[in-house]
């Protein structure tokens, strides 16, 4: 074949490849946002990093929203809390299902401002798994976390004192629960 | 100067009228065929925003409460911007400059016989019409479409106004329109890439050929990505996935993403081709080769590919991160430094040229002019910061309105004035088009310059009704598009006239400056043409 015969062949190849982008794009744009915190996605660890900074404290406040279709009473115990940079601290949440069914919920997150993403390190979350309440039933949620000290080295957040974790529920469609052996 | 082929009209043989239009593979009846789509589309998107002006002449609900469309007068006046806005885009600029002229003009121009694929190009006319038929359908059953064209998540998905199957039926019109134009687009590219005419190179090309080179490739890398998009919205109205929903993991900021990667590119795609034949109609009305050839070339290239990395300034107000909004607003003010290589090129053109004022040399300054307008309120958009005041307000609406409604808008109509006489033999009668022009530009100016002010006073786009303070503007705005309207109806007038009774015109009827190889052929020009290919011995652009 001549390469007046391949032009084509490679036109349509672009097209192609470009439509399997627009999808790659969705794992894609997930990864970068887990990667570098954009629009205030939290990062994950396994425990604190041990060295805290006690001349910088952060204020924390907490947020809770519910999806109108779930009918759960989901709110912050505490409204705010101070932490020490570096420090691993605990808040509770506070959720009641107040319908006469059994329910499998679950949480998205962020924290605002967004460039504190990166920062805010979670060690543990009721986030991390889905969550079954009973007919009437009343929980507690943790979520334990810390405060990244590189976050002293970053020119955007030298004036942040307040980091507002927020969360909102949904509802998990019944098709899709997990297994109800656990 | 390029040597012409023999004259074909001894050996014209076009089939009977069934078989020419509606099985054609000939270049110059699919154009037809698309720009007589792409007006009776233009007359009906017009049309649409003629019952906007009036909705908005007055505050309070004047006319859509009465539109037989069971749903809120928000909703309502939501699907007459939706409907505006697609038509607009998809059925009339793009089959106008892209179908149209391109297909008409590209083949003659770089003296090739006809379109690498012809059967390929009569499916992509031909899917316009299902298409379309969708579109319409999506109008009519349930309660409309009213996501504008950008058809943003949620409300495209779960909004209760767009729980039926009308959004699924614009989506697969989308689809339809978007396969059209990127086979369209592959045709394009292979025809410049294999069918010029010996001696033709590249740097010897005329513009307007350059320009659909440029939008051939923006489509065939952004219309996919549309594509995928509204593919994940589908799916996600109709089969349980999560793409766009946060309740499955799923983020709506990816769909605008998505969107504006396709979108932004968009605006080029149709601004482009109008960038290509204005250059002809300036170079030819002021009998001067275009200024700054290779110039002009690669800066719609430039504008081509940097095009593709700006698209996040549509979406500043989603909360992007102050480093990123400093990329996109840096990225998009480069456009404006090809853009500007273009305009000065255009007028260093004029400059010394000896002007002829005729009816597409007026409709190629006044989109100089007015796009220069669009250009300067789009920089002055570019900056986030600016953006975050009067996103959403009739200010973008002026914005954009002054680079496609008077940029690639006056680009079609100047072009079928300066072409017509090749396409149908008979040339526009002069005074009454004069007559049209101006009205048709007192017109669009009246509608679309208060609104800036509009815009900068806070008025929100998408509504149809409006607090007392802005009623001055609105009327004005109204009363300009009722003039509007009245010159797009001397144009149709203005069309019949001249292919029925208009006069006759040679091979060549502007003389001196037109030189590309259009001009060589008989007007109109014989069914098949260029069947000895023409040799282009020296470079025609100096």
């Amino acid at each position: 074949m001549t390469s007046k015969t391949w032009l084509p062949i490679v036109l349509v190849g672009l097209v192609v490849g470009m439509l399997g982008l627009s999808f790659a794009a969705v794992p894609l744009y997930r990864i970068f946002c887990q990667v570098t915190g954009y629009g205030g996605t939290t990062g994950v660890a396994a425990a604190a990093p041990g060295h805290t900074d006690e001349s910088r404290r952060m204020t924390i406040r907490f947020d809770a929203n519910t999806n109108s279709d779930l009918a759960w009473q989901f709110k912050a115990a505490q409204a705010s809390t101070e932490v020490i940079v570096g420090e691993s601290s605990l808040a509770f949440y506070e959720a009641t299902n107040r319908s006469d069914q059994d329910t499998w919920g679950t949480a998205t997150f962020n924290v605002t401002p967004l460039e504190a993403g990166s920062y805010f390190v979670k060690t543990d979350c009721f986030c991390f798994e889905a969550q079954k309440l009973a007919a009437g039933e009343s929980v507690d949620m943790p979520v334990a976390f810390y405060i990244d000290p590189e976050l002293e080295d970053d020119p955007y957040l030298q004036d942040v004192t307040t980091i507002t974790l927020s969360y909102t529920f949904f509802p998990i469609p019944k098709e899709e629960w997990p297994d109800e052996a656990q | 100067m390029a040597t012409a082929s023999a004259d074909h009209h001894d050996h014209d043989h076009a089939p009977g009228f069934f078989a020419r239009w509606f099985m054609s593979t000939n270049h110059k009846d699919i154009g037809i065929l698309y720009l007589w789509y792409a007006g009776i589309m233009g007359l009906i998107g017009g049309f649409v925003s003629l019952l906007m002006r009036m909705e908005l002449q007055y505050p309070g609900l004047q006319i859509i409460q009465n539109l037989p469309i069971d749903a809120a007068p928000g909703h309502v006046w939501n699907v007459l911007i939706t409907a505006h806005g697609v038509i607009m885009v998809f059925f009339f600029v793009m089959p106008a400059l892209i179908g149209g002229f391109g297909n008409y003009l590209l083949p003659l121009m770089i003296g090739a016989p006809d379109m690498a694929f012809p059967r390929l190009n009569n499916i992509s006319f031909w899917l316009l019409v299902p298409s379309i038929l969708l579109l319409i359908l999506s109008a009519i059953v349930d309660t409309g479409v009213g996501t504008g064209w950008t058809v943003y998540p949620p409300l495209s998905v779960s909004d209760p106004n767009h729980s039926g199957i009308a959004m699924d039926l614009a989506i697969f019109s989308l689809h339809l329109a978007g396969a059209s134009s990127i086979l369209g687009a592959v045709n394009f590219i292979t025809t410049i890439f294999n069918m010029r005419a010996p001696g033709m190179t590249l740097h010897r090309m005329p513009l307007f050929a350059w320009a659909m080179l440029v939008t051939a490739f923006l489509l065939l890398l952004a219309v996919p990505v549309l594509g995928g998009g509204i593919t994940m919205l589908l799916t996600d109205r109709n089969f349980g996935t999560t793409f766009f929903d946060p309740a499955g993991g799923g983020d709506p900021v990816l769909f605008q993403h998505l969107f504006w990667f396709f979108g932004h590119p968009e605006v080029y795609i149709m601004i482009l081709p109008s960038f290509g034949l204005i250059s002809h109609i300036i170079s030819t009305h002021s009998k001067k080769p275009i200024f700054g050839y290779l110039g002009m070339a690669y800066a719609m290239v430039g504008i081509g590919v940097v095009g593709f990395v700006v698209w996040a300034h549509h979406m500043f107000t989603v909360g992007m991160g102050v480093n990123v909004e400093w990329y996109f607003l840096l990225a998009t003010m480069v456009i404006a430094v090809p853009t500007g290589i273009k305009i000065f090129s255009w007028i260093a053109t004029m400059w010394g040229g000896s002007i002829r004022f005729t009816v597409p040399m007026l409709y190629a300054i006044a989109l100089l002019i007015l796009f220069t307008i669009g250009g300067v309120t789009g920089v002055a958009l570019a900056n986030a910061t600016f953006d975050f005041a009067v996103h959403d307000t009739y200010y973008v609406v002026a914005h954009f309105h002054y680079t496609l409604s008077m940029g690639a808008v006056f680009g079609i109509i100047g072009a079928f004035y300066h072409w017509i006489g090749k396409m149908s033999g008979r040339q526009y009668p002069s005074v009454i088009s004069h007559i049209q022009f101006w009205t048709f530009f007192i017109g669009v100016n009246l509608i679309f310059f208060p609104q800036h002010f509009l815009g900068m006073q806070g008025m929100p786009r998408r509504y149809p009704d409006y607090n007392d303070a802005y009623a001055g503007f609105h009327y004005i705005s109204s009363l300009g598009s009722y003039l509007t309207f009245a010159s797009a109806i001397l144009f149709v007038f203005i069309v019949f006239y001249t292919i029925m009774f208009g006069r006759r015109v040679g091979d060549n009827y502007w003389g001196e400056g037109a030189t590309t190889l259009e001009w060589t052929v008989s007007s109109p020009p014989p069914f098949h043409t260029f069947e000895d290919l023409p040799v282009i011995e020296k470079d025609p652009n100096h």
